[in-house]
């Protein structure tokens, strides 16, 4: 190992860089310069997201004697992780901006910049402590974050849930990791790759590491804390919870699956076919009766990662980048909506009822028509991105003959328009009970975030040079 | 080549932007940018005629064709895939010139004949869509982008028929423009399907090359319903044509479309878009020839039959643009014949090098007639050709135009449809003698109701007309340059020597005119004309008497053989009583019933699971640890079986 090796860790070192930034600058800075500590983070973290981007020739290699690595794909993944957090944060700045807050923005920053980084260890890992330690460094930050309105009992109550029942699930994985470490005797994962057979204590292992993994993904039965949790956090939050954190939780997924777990295929097959069938039915029947609007959107993000194990089940190159396109496209539709939730959150108080956005084509119809736009990517509408995503992922399941799980999913799917459709015509048909209407004002931050993420809508789906590069990335792995 | 991609994406630009802007600019603002938007396609367009056949000219003899731009939209497999394209040869070029050219000439006679109607905007924006999406569909590589922008042809086809959408009749002739044509283009998109399922491939090159050798070895032998899978495919995709071309029986569309803009008709309707089956049968010609041959018999058979309908029915029309849709109508089959009885190579592809050249001179010649036909209107408020008359004196620039164009579609020399058409009769003559003389009577059939048509607008006498003689007057001069213009082409289009460009094989060859064909031709065409002068010239009441002297014959034609009324009946009778109200009964009994009972099953499971939700954090906890034991069950249970 020399020095260039550093080079395969640009973008954690990067980001490290920034987080060292923002806390100097957080702690030394005179008092009335904390007004610039929003701009400064943003247009920060967006400069690192653009440097991400740029391809450099060190990209795939590994480092510290393999308990790191990192590869094209890798990187991929942690752009578009980026990507998430820079539109979350953009969202998160006139939440930010209120009275009893603004003291508070930095540790939202570095918070959620810490847990980012965690994100990024799970994602690299090549060795299983580095793993836990990622998943721990990305869970116990979210915590703080769940619970960052603590003056709000709903908000407290949430992070309480959060950590009690991410200390359970960290428990179960050293419990299943020691299993692994025991029958394998070795925590890379270039080593225990051909060591990895049927014997029962290592599929033990191997479901204890799992279980934990699905509570991050929240796939049915592990799912229960997802709507509390999605309910009382803040807006922002959720919206990092259920992009963010569940798309880093994918990709692990998909690269210990792949990586480490490819001998016992078969186990992890049929376990994922199972819950997906079993999320996606669940969360579609429990967001049918939601009131809130957050629940509802934490039900429908359960019934959407369902879809995304379609993807992983495959086991394919195909199937990897079907997966990965989903969460692109997920992203996309996803941050849309939760930035309309903040921005109709904020204005009506801290109301998140469906009822809320009754009439707003009536008096916000460009907010109205983003929302429409990118519930019905969620839906898999054509021409919307979310269209293409969900048709490649049902492709490729296909063509694996898993035809009885997309025969669920196809149906499913129907049910879910159905439910999406609800919050549509409550923008468009319901009438508000108020007869005066409120013009939302909004801020250029949100403004990005919107338009962003409506292009992505639009674009990604038709421009198929996106699945094109992320096939070509795909090749190295599986 | 690259830049030819703008001459698509121009009239793209423009239709985005007219129609977003809509009526916050001015009318005449969005009729200038339309124009000049067209202005630059043809300005592109001659440059790349001029590029093709003089700069980069021939290799070996041969008119290569030249891709100067292919991108792969849908990869869904390696086996399944579309492109998006611009394929030049020569054929597409002289498409693009024609359309260009008319669109532009259109453009400015819009700029007069529109004036101050309301809604102009709206008018150039579908415009602009038109052109965009023509231009798409002759420059097309594969069968499916085709496809594509053949549908959009319909769409601003039908948006512009109803263009005046407060008019009740305009509405209806537009859902019949669309359904009628829509119903062909699914035949087409069957023979597509079918098509590339037997040879994996849309693409014209692939389809065309060796002889159709794709075609007639991999789908050899497949028979469906007594008949060989070629022959279906080739002739679902020929309804497609048909129903575009307005062959018989799915003509009946063209005759209603009529109720849209004037110039509208003359570029949709007349020059460009109905001639586009003719083009796709033209793009194909080479697997009809060699993989289809009975449908092209087939084609000649039908197109005989369409020209001969579409030529007695015009005779008996009394609504001007009838007269020339029906005009329309035969003359298309003209083409189609020429395109049947063709063969293949050098002389032997004469026909399908005439073919070409009628279109060509056709559209400039039918657009003159449907633009005279829209001065006409525009100055007299009214559709029907006995209302008018003695006009010549009051416009005669209009009237010489129009005059110019009957004796080029009439086929008189030296003007431009005396070329084409005596190439269809001379190939005609040659290779199918019973179709070379119903041809023949076509001719004097074109001359007669022609001039008929002619002689009750500009001569005979003046009736009584809704407005006030004070007022009539020659049209303005933005309508009457194009009118200029395009009577010259009409008179000079003749001259263009197709045979060097177009040809079977693309390599070139020499004709030259056959008078023994050309002697009979014209003796037809006097006769025409004398019958017609004898009794529309003057005021008489001659042609009443032999109205009568036919009798239900008469009045059988006059009614169009009671095509529309049959059609009426099929789709009343047929289908809506004995198929759709079965299947409305399905659907609203069994089908509607069953999903509601799902539905209802569903909400109830639903709130009858919402209590398992219960913000409890021990029974979370509880339900996790049982997730995991089951997930160790599971497995436990495959490695036992497995």
């Amino acid at each position: 190992m020399n020095f260039s090796n550093f080079l395969y860790i640009g973008q954690e070192v990067r980001l490290i860089i920034l987080l060292v930034i923002l806390f100097l600058y957080d702690i030394f800075s005179p008092k009335k310069w904390g007004i610039f500590f929003q701009k400064i983070a943003i247009i920060g973290f967006a400069i690192v997201t653009v440097c991400n981007f740029i391809p450099y020739y060190a990209m795939h290699g590994e480092i510290f004697g393999g308990i790191y690595m990192t590869s094209n794909l890798t990187s991929f993944v942690k752009n578009i992780l980026n990507v998430a957090t820079f539109l979350v944060f953009l969202q998160s700045n006139s939440w930010l901006s209120s009275k009893d807050r603004i003291l508070k923005q930095s540790e939202f920053y570095i918070i959620s910049l810490v847990s980012l980084f965690g994100m990024y260890l799970m994602i690299s890992a090549g060795n299983f402590m580095v793993l836990y330690v990622g998943i721990e460094m990305a869970s116990l930050p979210l915590a703080c974050l769940i619970a960052f309105d603590k003056n709000k009992k709903k908000s407290a109550k949430a992070g309480v849930k959060y950590i009690l029942i991410s200390a359970l699930s960290s428990s179960v994985m050293l419990f299943g990791l020691s299993f692994l470490y025991g029958t394998l005797e070795s925590f890379y994962f270039s080593d225990i790759v051909f060591n990895v057979n049927k014997d029962p204590l290592i599929i033990l292992g191997f479901i204890f590491f799992f279980s934990a993994l699905a509570f991050k993904l929240s796939l049915v039965p592990f799912h229960l804390w997802t709507a509390d949790v999605y309910e009382g956090a803040p807006t922002s939050i959720t919206a990092y919870l259920s992009v963010v954190s569940k798309g880093a939780a994918v990709f692990t997924l998909i690269f210990v699956l792949y990586k480490v777990f490819g001998n016992i295929e078969v186990i992890w097959r049929s376990i994922l076919s199972c819950l997906s069938v079993v999320t996606i039915i669940v969360g579609n029947l429990f967001a049918i009766h939601q009131s809130d609007i957050k629940r509802f959107f934490a039900f429908s993000s359960i019934s959407q990662v369902g879809y995304i194990l379609l993807g992983i089940i495959a086991g394919t190159v195909q199937g990897m980048t079907a997966t990965i396109f989903y969460v692109v496209v997920y992203l996309f539709s996803n941050l849309a909506i939760f930035g309309i939730i903040s921005i109709v959150e904020f204005i009506e108080n801290g109301d998140t009822r469906i009822k809320v956005f009754n009439g707003l084509y009536k008096s916000n119809p460009l907010l109205a028509f983003v929302m429409m736009v990118a519930i019905f990517s969620l839906g898999g509408i054509p021409p919307f991105a979310g269209f293409f995503s969900k048709f490649i992922i049902f492709m490729v399941a296909v063509e694996q003959k898993q035809y009885i799980l997309v025969f669920i999913a196809l149906l499913n799917t129907v049910i879910s328009i159905y439910y999406y459709l609800l919050i549509v015509k409550a923008m468009f048909l319901e009438k508000k009970e108020e007869i005066t209407f409120k013009k939302y004002k909004i801020n250029i931050y949100n403004w990005i975030n919107l338009t962003i993420c409506t292009v992505g809508i639009f674009i990604v789906g038709v421009f198929s040079a996106i699945y094109k590069y992320i096939e070509v990335l795909s090749f190295g792995i599986s | 080549m690259e830049y030819s991609s703008l001459i698509i994406i121009i009239p793209f630009v423009i239709f985005f932007l007219l129609g977003l802007l809509g009526k916050r600019i001015k009318s005449y603002l969005s009729g200038l940018i339309g124009t000049i938007g067209v202005g630059v396609c043809v300005v592109i367009a001659y440059v790349i005629f001029y590029q093709y056949f003089f700069k980069i000219g021939k290799t070996n003899k041969v008119w290569r064709e030249i891709i100067p731009l292919n991108f792969k939209w849908f990869h869904f497999t390696d086996k399944l895939q579309i492109d998006l394209g611009i394929l030049l040869d020569p054929i597409s070029i002289m498409m693009l010139v024609v359309i260009t050219t008319v669109s532009f000439i259109v453009h400015i006679y819009s700029l007069g004949y529109m004036r101050g109607e309301s809604g102009e905007q709206r008018y150039y924006a579908f415009l602009s869509l038109f052109v965009f999406s023509m231009l798409g569909l002759v420059l097309a590589t594969n069968i499916f982008q085709m496809y594509i922008f053949w549908e959009l042809v319909g769409v601003s086809s039908y948006l512009l028929i109803g263009f005046y959408y407060t008019r009740p009749m305009a509405v209806v002739a537009s859902k019949k423009a669309f359904i009628v044509t829509r119903f062909a283009d699914f035949g087409f998109l069957v023979g597509i399907l079918i098509l590339s399922y037997y040879t994996k491939t849309f693409n014209f090159n692939m389809l065309i090359k060796n002889n159709a050798a794709l075609v007639t070895t991999l789908m050899k032998g497949e028979v469906f319903c007594g008949l060989s899978v070629i022959t279906w495919v080739f002739a679902l995709i020929f309804i497609g044509a048909a129903g575009k071309s307005a062959i018989f029986p799915l003509h009946i569309w063209l005759p209603d479309a009529m109720e849209g803009p004037t110039p509208a008709s003359a570029l949709i309707h007349a020059a460009t878009m109905v001639v586009s089956g003719v083009y796709l049968i033209a793009r194909l010609f080479p697997v009809y020839f060699f993989a289809s041959h009975d449908v092209l018999k087939m084609i000649v058979f039908i197109g005989t039959f369409t020209a001969l309908f579409g030529s007695i029915v015009a005779i008996t029309q009394n609504d001007i643009k009838r007269v020339l849709a029906f005009s329309t109508i035969s003359q298309i089959s003209y083409m189609m014949v020429a395109i049947g009885i063709s063969g293949y190579g050098g002389c032997n592809g004469s026909a399908y090098m005439a073919s070409m050249f009628h279109l060509f001179t056709h559209a400039f010649f039918k657009s003159l007639l449907f633009l005279g036909a829209g001065s006409v209107i525009h100055l007299v408020h009214t559709n029907d050709i006995n209302n008018m008359g003695g006009l010549h004196k009051y416009m005669p620039v209009t009237s010489i135009s129009f005059f110019i164009a009957c004796l080029s579609i009439v086929g008189v020399p030296p003007f431009s449809g005396f070329y084409s058409k005596d190439e269809i009769l001379t190939a005609a003559f040659y290779t199918q003698p019973i179709v070379f003389w119903i041809l023949l009577i076509i001719v004097g059939l074109t001359s007669f109701y022609m001039f008929r048509l002619y002689f009750l607008v500009f001569w005979n006498h003046v009736k009584k007309l809704n407005v006030n003689y004070v007022e009539l007057h020659e049209s303005s001069i933005l309508m009457l340059v194009p009118l200029i213009v395009l009577s010259l082409f009409s008179v000079f289009g003749g001259l263009v020597p197709f045979s060097i460009f177009i040809s079977t094989d693309s390599m070139s060859f020499h004709t030259r005119i056959d008078w023994t064909v050309a002697f009979m031709s014209i003796i037809v065409i006097i006769i025409g004309i004398v019958s017609a002068t004898f009794l529309y010239l003057k005021k008489n009441d001659k042609s009443t008497k032999i109205a009568i002297f036919c009798g239900k014959f008469y009045k059988i034609v006059l009614h169009r053989f009671y095509l529309n009324e049959i059609w009426l009946w099929m789709t009343r009778i047929v289908i809506f009583k004995c198929i759709c109200i079965p299947i409305k009964w399905f659907d609203k009994h069994v089908i509607d019933n069953s999903i509601n009972e799902l539905g209802l099953i569903i909400q109830k499971i639903s709130f009858s699971i919402k209590l398992l939700q219960s913000g409890k954090l021990q029974f979370y906890i509880l339900i996790f640890l049982a997730g995991v034991i089951g997930l160790t069950a599971i497995s436990f249970i495959l490695l036992g079986v497995v």
